[in-house]
């Protein structure tokens, strides 16, 4: 009775509505700015089109491009994206057990983790405790359908028109990704692990990739998110600590 | 449609798709292992958003496209002017955001 659609409608139009929020806005603006960069290296916009719709995450399909363009082997792109890509994995994992629950089949979440990547993440990370978990699973649902249906439609109608955009433009767009990604996942943070493996991971990800350029975002999230979890536990203890004493 | 045709979606879906899903089937996987309220969950959490926030340096630093033709320092100021403007007005996403594009276009056309 929990899982009745009557009760999960409502929250699937809810997420829905999401499309009108800033978040949603600023993806959009950071597609638009891919577009230019897939128009620049000869990606045609059919296979633009396609890859933003199974891929959808941006970095990889930045990676994607990349590889496409210097003429890579399959197995070379395929290497150098999967492991861009790792971090969708503990992302999935930590939002799973917050958005099922206990009669959400898995195949239902192994469908629809396809439209996780960050912008969905977040918004719905931010916003789940105003959702009562049987509406969860359809708000993240109706957000995220909804968003990545809307950016298909943009890329499929603004392909041909970016290429009139000035460079400076598009070099602006680019950079709304990652100072989008920057404040939003601090204004989501709900508890001391993310804001330390946030500043951790900021600072290693240049050292890493000084590193490894294939390797290096899987160490700085490893080794980043550890430093993090292990001071989180330290700090935390202390605080026990201090209110037994 | 020939196969040099579609060689392309071939190569999009293997290096793309397969690439980026195995990791979210993954996850589900874990994740329905991993109970709301245990310490698991706060490592991956912490785990997670570390390989974002590398992800964040990486795309300030080290971007493609059209960004990468713009100074370094520019970059990592306009990152902080947005930020500590996002954290003064009260951490509106909006607020960072276009301080953060306002001076890098001031930047680019100063200098």
């Amino acid at each position: 009775m929990e899982d009745s659609p009557f009760r999960q409608w409502p929250w699937f139009l809810t997420g829905m509505r999401g499309i009108f929020s800033a978040p949603a806005f600023v993806l959009m603006g950071a597609f638009v700015g891919f577009c230019g960069f897939a128009y620049e290296s000869g990606i045609p916009l059919s296979q633009t089109v396609f890859m933003t719709a199974v891929v959808w995450a941006l970095p990889a399909q930045l990676v994607l491009v990349g590889a496409m363009l210097a003429g890579a082997s399959l197995p070379a792109a395929a290497i150098a994206v999967t492991l861009s890509s790792m971090r969708l994995m503990p992302m999935v994992a930590a939002f799973v057990p917050e958005i099922r629950t206990k009669s959400t089949p898995t195949w239902l979440l192994l469908v629809l983790s396809h439209f996780v990547a960050v912008t969905a993440w977040v918004f719905t990370m931010e916003r789940l405790h105003l959702v009562p978990r049987e509406g969860r699973l359809a708000f993240f649902a109706g957000f995220a359908l909804t968003l990545t249906s809307a950016n298909i439609v943009l890329v499929a109608t603004l392909y041909s028109v970016v290429s009139y955009l000035p460079a400076l433009l598009v070099g602006a767009l680019f950079f709304l990704t990652p100072i989008y990604f920057l404040t939003s996942i601090w204004s989501s943070a709900r508890s001391l692990e993310v804001y330390l493996a946030l500043i951790v991971g900021l600072v290693l990800g240049p050292v890493f990739h000084s590193v490894s350029v294939d390797l290096g975002l899987l160490y700085a999230g490893l080794v980043g998110g550890t430093i993090a979890f292990g001071l989180e536990r330290l700090i935390n203890k202390w605080r026990k600590n201090k209110v037994a004493s | 449609m020939t196969i040099e045709a579609l060689w392309p979606f071939v190569f999009i879906a293997v290096a793309g798709w397969l690439a980026t899903d195995i990791w979210r089937w993954l996850g589900v996987l874990v994740g329905n292992r991993i109970a709301e309220d245990s310490v698991v969950l706060i490592w991956v959490r912490a785990v997670a958003t570390a390989l974002v926030a590398a992800v964040v340096s990486r795309l300030i630093l080290f971007p493609s496209g059209a960004l990468a033709a713009t100074p370094m320092g520019l970059r990592i100021a306009a990152t902080l002017v947005g930020f500590i403007a996002f954290l003064i007005f009260g951490q509106r996403i909006i607020v960072g955001v276009l301080v953060a594009e306002a001076a890098l276009l001031v930047g680019l056309f100063a200098f």
